[in-house]
Parts: C-alpha cells; sequence; structure tokens
C-alpha cells in the first residue's frame, strides 16, 4: 500500500479509480448528536470579517466589485490570491483577488462582453477581436447551425433558457480523485484510457482520442495551478487538510474554466471523513482544527462569483452558482453515510452564518439515524438554509455514491454527467395549441399551423387533441435544439477538467424540462370540469378565458386534477424520448423552476386557469399561488404523485412555513408537565 | 351519518402531538371576543361530509401523521358529538391518536344522557385540548357571552376519570392578563392530576381580516397583540400559583 493510504482498509481501490470503494471500505457511519462540534477559531472569524467587508463593498458598488478584462481565465492564468495568507487553512481563488470576476469567453464572447459592459467594465479590444475573427465560441457555433424555427421559438419564449450563450454546468467532476489519488495517477489512468480508444479513425474515436487529450493537459494544467499555490497535488493527500485542500484544487480548477449555468461540488462530506477519523486517532489534528479547515473550505465555495448579465440574473434570480454538496443518505448495505463531517458542514452555518451558498442538500431517508435528522431540523429552522432530496427514489436509481447537480439533477460522482437542457413552457404550448401555433403575444406563426380551436366554449376532448399534437411538435424541435447546442458545447467549450474526474465511459443524461404544470393542470381541469368561455381578439386569436363554476384544482391531493398533471408529463416525456438525441443521451426531465418561473409568466398569455398574462407561474412543481387550500400535507401529496421515472431529472417544490407554524415554541408551550411541577423552573 | 364541517387542514402542527389531520366543526354556541374562527360560528352552516370522506383525506396524506393524529376542533366539536364518536370509532380501529379541542361549553354532569355520551366520545379519546378562557365567571360570560361553570365541571371531570389534557389559555392585554385571575386559574390547575401541558397562547390579531369578510364588528378593536415576553410572564405567575397551592393541597393531605 502507499505511505499516504497507511491507516487506511485496502480494496479495489488501490488498484483502479473507484473512490465509492475507498468510501464503503474506510468510513465510519455517525449515530451521535451535534455535541462534538466546534465554533469558529479567531482566523476563521477574522476571515469571514473580511468576506463581510468585502460583500459590503461589492454591494455598495452595484454587485460586482472588481472584473477582469484582459485575462483569458484557464487553470493556470493567474498569480495566488488571498484573503490573508497566514490565517487561511484552504488556500485558491478564480483569479489573483478574492471578489474579482474572471474572463470566461469560450462560451460566447457576446455574453462575456456584456457581462462586463452592463457592469460597467470593457474587454479588451484585442480579446474581443480574437475570440470574433480568430476563435469561434460555443455560442457562435450554435448559431450557425440554428434553423429559423429554432430562432423563432427561442424569441418567443416557447423554448427559454436554453444555454447557448453560456456555459451548460450541471456536471460533477468526481474531486475527490485528486486527493485520493493524486494527479500523476489520475494522468496515468487517462492515458491507458486514451490507448484503448480503438484505432479506426472515424469520428467517434477520433473525437474521443481528442477529448482524453485534452483531459490529460488539464489534468497537468490543475497541477501547475496547485503550484502557484505552493502545493503539491501530484502524489495523494497525506492528512484531512491536504485532502480539503486537494478536493477544493479539483473543484477551483473546473469553476476557473467554466462559467456553467449549475456547478456543483458532488458529495465529498463523508469521503473526508475517512482522513479526518484517521487524523483524529492519529493525533495529528484535533476537532477544532478540522471544523475549521471546513470553515476554510466552505468560506472559499461560497466566494465562488462569475461574470453575468442582468438578464441572466433574473432569469436565476440573484448570482447563484449552485455549488451543491450532497450530505447523508443510506448506503445501499443499509448503513447510512452520515460522518461526523456531515455534521461539520451544517455546522458551518453556525460558525459563518446563514448563506445560500454551498447548497447543502441533505439526502433524506427515514432510517437516516434520529440524531441526524433532528440536527437537520433545527438547522432548518435557524436557517432556511438546508435543501432535502428524497433518498430512497434516487438510491435505487444511482445506488449510494450519486450527487445532485444544481438543485435536483441526480448522477452517480464520476460515473454519469448531464447535458442540461433549460426548459420547454408547457403552458404557451397549451395556448399555441388553441391558437393554431400562433404565439399570443406577439401574434407571429411560430408553431406550425395546426387546426386551432373555433369553439366559443372549450371542449377538453377537443382542447387535448389539438394539445397533443402542439406537444409532439415542442418535444420535438426542443430536443433538436439541444441537439446543436450540446454538440456545439462539446466542440468549442468542452469540460475537459471535469471530464478527466469521470470515468471513461460516462452515461450521459439528456436533460429536458418543463415549465407551466400547475398552470396547465389547472387549465385543463377547469376545461374538463367547469364551463370555460374563450375570448378573442380582433385578429381570431385567443387571448383571454372566463371560467363560469368551480374546478378541482392541483395542489389539494384531488385525484381529478392531479391526474392530468402526471398524464402530462408523461405525454411529454414520452414525446421526448422519441427523438433521436445526441451522442446517444438518455433522455430525462425536470420539473424544477425554482426562480425562473417569475420570468416564463411574465412571457406567457392568459391562461384558462384564471392566471393573467405576465403572472407568473408557480415554482418548480408547485401548485399555483393560493389554490391548495387543506395544507400543506395535501398540497405536497400532489407533487408526490408525479412520476419520477418520467421527470428523472427531478422535481421540486418550494416550501416556505413561518417557525411558528412548525409547532410549538418551547419557550411558551410546556409539554410533558411533571405531575409535581418540580421540573418548571 | 352526516358531519357539518368548516374545512380541514392536512399539516396541523399546533393541535397536539406531531404533524396531525386537523377537521374545523362547524358551530359554536361561544362568542369569543378574540375567537379568530367566527366564519364557524354558524350553527347549521358548513360541509356536509362524512367520516369516510373525513377518511379517505386522511389517508391521502396518512405518510405525514406517523407521528401524530387526528384532531378535531371547530367551532365547537362537542355539538357534533354522535359524528365525533363515529369518526374516533374508525380511527381508534386504525390505532389512529385521537384529540378533541373543546371549550366544554356543551358539559353537563345533570344529564345522564349527555353523560352517557361524553363517555363514550372520551373512551375513543386520547387526548383533550381543554380551552379555559377566563377563570372568573363573570369575566367569562363578558368574554364568551357564556358563563364558565360547565367549563370548569369538565376540567375537574377530566381529571376524575383521568384523561390527558393539554391546557390552553389565551393572554388577551387587559382581559386575561391580570395577575390575580392568572394566579387564580393556576390555583385551579392545582385541583387537577391529569394536565400534561399548559399552553399559554398570546392574543394576536390574525383573525381580524375574518371578521371584515363576514362584515361583523371586531370586539377587540384596538387591542395590540401580546408580545411573547409578557405571555411567559403569564405562563410564570401561573405555574407559581399552580405549584404553591399543590404543595399546600400537599400538606392538607389532599393530593
Amino acid at each position: 500500500m502507499r505511505e499516504e493510504w497507511t491507516g487506511f482498509v485496502g480494496g479495489t481501490w488501490e488498484n483502479q479509480v473507484n473512490v465509492r470503494d475507498f468510501i464503503q471500505r474506510n468510513y465510519t457511519p455517525y449515530t451521535g448528536d451535534e455535541s462534538f462540534l466546534c465554533g469558529p477559531t479567531d482566523a476563521t472569524q477574522k476571515l469571514w470579517a473580511q468576506v463581510l467587508e468585502l460583500s459590503k463593498k461589492e454591494r455598495e458598488a452595484g454587485g460586482v466589485l472588481d472584473m477582469d478584462t484582459k485575462v483569458v481565465s484557464t487553470l493556470t492564468s493567474h498569480a495566488a490570491g488571498y484573503l490573508n495568507k497566514d490565517l487561511e487553512k484552504i488556500v485558491g481563488f478564480q483569479t489573483d483577488a478574492p471578489f474579482k470576476r474572471a474572463l470566461m469567453p469560450y462560451g460566447g464572447i457576446r455574453m462575456a462582453m456584456k457581462a462586463c459592459s452592463d457592469n460597467g467594465y470593457e474587454v479588451d479590444p484585442e480579446i474581443v477581436e480574437f475570440f470574433t475573427v480568430h476563435r469561434k465560441t460555443h455560442n457562435a457555433g450554435v448559431f450557425d447551425v440554428y434553423t429559423d424555427e429554432m430562432r423563432v421559438a427561442r424569441t418567443n419564449h416557447i423554448i427559454t433558457g436554453l444555454p447557448d450563450a453560456y456555459g451548460r454546468g450541471r456536471i460533477i467532476g468526481d474531486y475527490r480523485r485528486v486527493a485520493l489519488y493524486g494527479i500523476d495517477r489520475l494522468i496515468e489512468d487517462k492515458k491507458e484510457q486514451k490507448n484503448l480508444c480503438g484505432s479506426i479513425m472515424l469520428p467517434d474515436v477520433i473525437r474521443d482520442r481528442e477529448e482524453i487529450a485534452e483531459q490529460i493537459r488539464a489534468l497537468g494544467e490543475l497541477k501547475k495551478m496547485a503550484a502557484i499555490y505552493g502545493c503539491d497535488i501530484s502524489k495523494p493527500a497525506k492528512n484531512v487538510q491536504e485532502a480539503i485542500q486537494a478536493t477544493y484544487f479539483g473543484y477551483l480548477g473546473a469553476v476557473k474554466e467554466q462559467n456553467g449555468a449549475a456547478m456543483s461540488l458532488g458529495r465529498t462530506a463523508t469521503f473526508l471523513d475517512c482522513y479526518a477519523e484517521r487524523d483524529l486517532a492519529n493525533g495529528t489534528f484535533t476537532e477544532s482544527e478540522i471544523q475549521e479547515f471546513i470553515d476554510h473550505f466552505v468560506m472559499k465555495l461560497r466566494l465562488i462569483k462569475f461574470a453575468r448579465t442582468p438578464e441572466y440574473n433574473s432569469i436565476f434570480a440573484g448570482d447563484p452558482v449552485w455549488v451543491t454538496e450532497s450530505l447523508g443518505g443510506m448506503g445501499v448495505d443499509g448503513r447510512p453515510l452520515v460522518s461526523k463531517m456531515s455534521f461539520r458542514f451544517l455546522n458551518t452555518l453556525d460558525n459563518l452564518g446563514t448563506a445560500p451558498e454551498p447548497n447543502m442538500t441533505v439526502l433524506w431517508s427515514p432510517r437516516l439515524p434520529e440524531n441526524w435528522k433532528k440536527y437537520c431540523a433545527k438547522m432548518s429552522i435557524k436557517t432556511s438554509s438546508i435543501q432535502y432530496e428524497n433518498d430512497d427514489v434516487m438510491r435505487p436509481l444511482h445506488g449510494d455514491d450519486y450527487a445532485i447537480a444544481c438543485c435536483v439533477s441526480s448522477m452517480v460522482v464520476g460515473k454519469e454527467m448531464q447535458f442540461f437542457g433549460a426548459r420547454a413552457n408547457l403552458a404557451k404550448c397549451l395556448l399555441y395549441a388553441m391558437n393554431g401555433g400562433i404565439d399570443e403575444i406577439t401574434k407571429v406563426q411560430v408553431g406550425p399551423k395546426y387546426r386551432p380551436i373555433t369553439s366559443e366554449y372549450l371542449d377538453y376532448d377537443e382542447v387535448m387533441a389539438v394539445y397533443d399534437d402542439m406537444m409532439k411538435w415542442q418535444a420535438s424541435l426542443y430536443v433538436n435544439t439541444l441537439n446543436v447546442i450540446h454538440y456545439m458545447h462539446d466542440k468549442y467549450c468542452y469540460e475537459r477538467l471535469q471530464m478527466a474526474l469521470h470515468d471513461k465511459e460516462v452515461k450521459r443524461y439528456f436533460a429536458t424540462g418543463i415549465a407551466g404544470l400547475s398552470v396547465v393542470a389547472d387549465s385543463l381541469s377547469a376545461i374538463k370540469y367547469a364551463k370555460v368561455k374563450a375570448i378573442r381578439d380582433e385578429d381570431g386569436l385567443i387571448v383571454d378565458f372566463e371560467t363560469e363554476g368551480e374546478f378541482p384544482k392541483y395542489g389539494n391531493n384531488d385525484d381529478r386534477v392531479d391526474s392530468i398533471a402526471c398524464e402530462i408529463v408523461t405525454r411529454f416525456m414520452n414525446y421526448v424520448r422519441s427523438n433521436p438525441v445526441y451522442r446517444n443521451g438518455v433522455p430525462t426531465t425536470s420539473i424544477l423552476t425554482i426562480t425562473s418561473n417569475v420570468s416564463y409568466g411574465k412571457n406567457t398569455g392568459n391562461t384558462p386557469d384564471g392566471r393573467k398574462k405576465g403572472q407568473p407561474f408557480a415554482p418548480g412543481a408547485n401548485p399555483m399561488h393560493g389554490r391548495d387550500k387543506k395544507g400543506a400535507a395535501a398540497s405536497l401529496a400532489s407533487v408526490a404523485k408525479l412520476p419520477f421515472r418520467d421527470s428523472q431529472d427531478g422535481i421540486s417544490n418550494t416550501f416556505s412555513i413561518i417557525p411558528n407554524a412548525l409547532g410549538k415554541e418551547d419557550a411558551v408551550f410546556m409539554g410533558d408537565l411533571d405531575i409535581d411541577l418540580e421540573t418548571v423552573k | 351519518m352526516i358531519g357539518r364541517i368548516h374545512s380541514t387542514e392536512t399539516f396541523g402542527t399546533v393541535d397536539g402531538p406531531g404533524i396531525r389531520y386537523v377537521v374545523f366543526m362547524q358551530g359554536c354556541p361561544m362568542r369569543c371576543m378574540y375567537c379568530h374562527n367566527p366564519d364557524t360560528w354558524t350553527i347549521g352552516a358548513g360541509r356536509e361530509v362524512t367520516v369516510d370522506d373525513l377518511m379517505t383525506e386522511y389517508d391521502g396524506c396518512k405518510e405525514f401523521y406517523t407521528g401524530g393524529g387526528i384532531t378535531v376542533t371547530g367551532g365547537e366539536p362537542l355539538m357534533q358529538i354522535e359524528f365525533l364518536t363515529e369518526f374516533f370509532t374508525t380511527a381508534k380501529l386504525r390505532g389512529i391518536h385521537t384529540c378533541i379541542d373543546t371549550s366544554g361549553i356543551v358539559f353537563n354532569r345533570q344529564s345522564p344522557e349527555f353523560m352517557e355520551k361524553i363517555d363514550k366520545l372520551l373512551a375513543l379519546t386520547d387526548l383533550v385540548m381543554l380551552d379555559i378562557k377566563h377563570i372568573n365567571n363573570a369575566e367569562h360570560q363578558k368574554l364568551c357571552k357564556q358563563p364558565n361553570t360547565n367549563i370548569l365541571d369538565f376540567a375537574t371531570y377530566l381529571s376524575e376519570i383521568n384523561k390527558s389534557v393539554w391546557l390552553r389559555h389565551v393572554v388577551v392585554p387587559g382581559i386575561t392578563d391580570n395577575p390575580t385571575y392568572l394566579a387564580q386559574l393556576g390555583e385551579f390547575l392545582a385541583t387537577l392530576n391529569n394536565i400534561r401541558a399548559l399552553d399559554v397562547l398570546p392574543y394576536h390579531t390574525m383573525g381580524v381580516v375574518k371578521y371584515e369578510k363576514l362584515g361583523i364588528d371586531y370586539p377587540l378593536k384596538g387591542v395590540p397583540p401580546l408580545p411573547k415576553a409578557e405571555a411567559i410572564k403569564a405562563r410564570d405567575i401561573i405555574f407559581a400559583a399552580w405549584k404553591k397551592r399543590r404543595q399546600e393541597l400537599k400538606a392538607e393531605g389532599k393530593d
């Protein structure tokens, strides 16, 4: 066994790159409570105060403190950057200074220029010229190929948020590999893979060989990047500090190269805990020191920043990176994958205060240790910063070493990836169906000239028939458009480092998404169970609706309408599946808009459910605001009916509740009274 | 049998232990000045349901209720005592935890007919949440348009049969926050042996909009919500008196 691994239980992982095997043989499930946790050290508090000061300056400066306009970001493009070199236990920034946003033009030079100019900066003209004349970008490639139909569908928002001008993201490199194996070993492994590529030089083989060559180059550069910070990551990490640092370097390399729509971290906590347990046993580090490493790691993750336009921020509401870390979950052998490190990650919310990043995501199962569940609940009530995902529905599909990219997309770390696909506006599609493909707002013929609805009162079967045809068209156009996007992204903005931290044979999910599901379900329910009159404008277009009578609304656990929602999801997914997809992707769909529901609603006319033009959709798979009348359990039960097999990329439900509505406050309510009242103060 | 309900809540977290399916029964003889559900007052209004209807709705969300159960509140649930009995018979057959949130106003020890009914229902009830609005009868009459005699007697009866009770008391500024009355409440509680929890609720004004909607004058117009610190103070007064009286009773050998 290698010297760095002394003390670990050996296994398959020694001879092949297999992080899961390492974890399974070496991790210590933790079923205790949070009492072992340590608070922030002085260094942590000093550094965080500095961050808060810089954040304040950034806000005062209008949202951006500094931008790089001259140096194109690569793994080795910048000198080392620090908050305070003497205090930082985990180091590394995207550029040579914290809060300075890097220039990443490979997704599209125009987007990069706009991100700068909207924030008062200007990209160096030489760089603009280079990426306009000499080096093509992903965005330029896509627009060379787009058909007229794709362009008009895009500008009319029937398919929206497409990653055709920015990085697609949603790929999680197995950053743990850097720590466990060191770069040299990973390069060797990739070289072997390259030799296995086959030798008949047809396009697939050529692409594979070229991509692996790029991956090897990226790994070499990552080693250099670490060296800029005085770190050697060519060999395996020797202790928990080095393991966290190496894992972070892997991630940092990814966010220096890619400005993706979601740049998630993976599932690192319990992996890192193997090192922490070993160090605690050997007396290498104390609990307080280990917590400090994690606090500094999380601090760095909170400071990942990208140059983005105000439009981008309005779609994604704010400046999100989606540094998602998946915590907990159950192992396939029945042991919980909760370790002390899972607790330490959540403890950063106390030590550094509440923050949306990293997006701490608890993989939930009723079988998780009680103490962990209680701690999660406590921290949720305290911070509102924890996301929950259903481990029991994902584990059968992905096993126990998957992670969440962005907010809901599940993938096995290092073995599966996703082509991110934004979403199709299904509510708008319903209006297209009734209007024979004409956009209800712009009045442009966007969809095919199918038969419109001509009757005054809407008939459910008739509407469903035209809707079905229009959905078929929408799904087909959507998949076809995504085929262009992913081809070009692979070609001009390839995620070489992230893919270097994957196996050679990768399962590629071809993700699509749905917006407006609850609007469609309620609209169809209105047409089926109430009387809906179509109101037409002077051009004969249906632009409004009058609904008489009551109809069941999605979100009340009422099968009459919930079944419509399920049916729509299944139909749409089947139409997606019936199209050929790029690179043998496995089609999936998600129902997950968490913030962009506002902008989708803005671009969609009146709908038969009574929603007015411009009003926001409900987020994700949520019922429309205020229509769920029977309380949260019934509302969640409606959402839970949606078929996961047909929305495998995830179903999200945004759930807010005031703490008082979660139960009695201990201060006022005295339960389990001792009859002698001796326990009462 | 048909019951009349105002509404249901599938995610009740403050009406008994755990997450609960809460049924708001329609109709109430009380007219408490601070009532935040005036829309449940009218007797004979509301929606007609069967026990089956309610159990179907319960079943649709039953995964949520593993640590909770069913609570009936209102309105005054005991006005539909036969319906409740049928409902809880079904629930207990299924092993579901049952709870009644009541004012106790309809309790009547003098009526053998009523006592037979209430005994039957209480045998199917795991927990009673009893709301004592005011300990002083004259003040109670002013506050709720009804005397508190039956209510206090119900509390005593529940103690006699050793039925678990969570006691609730709403503290309204200027009405029930008087330390003398709070202490009297504590002294009364000391005579009971079945109180499992005391829930001192600070008065809030969230019901006001409902009055506006219904076109009823809000009787407590201008009364500010009670700050949490005041509620804790009130709770401490109740407890202090409760403890003291309990010790006295012990000394008198009446415990």
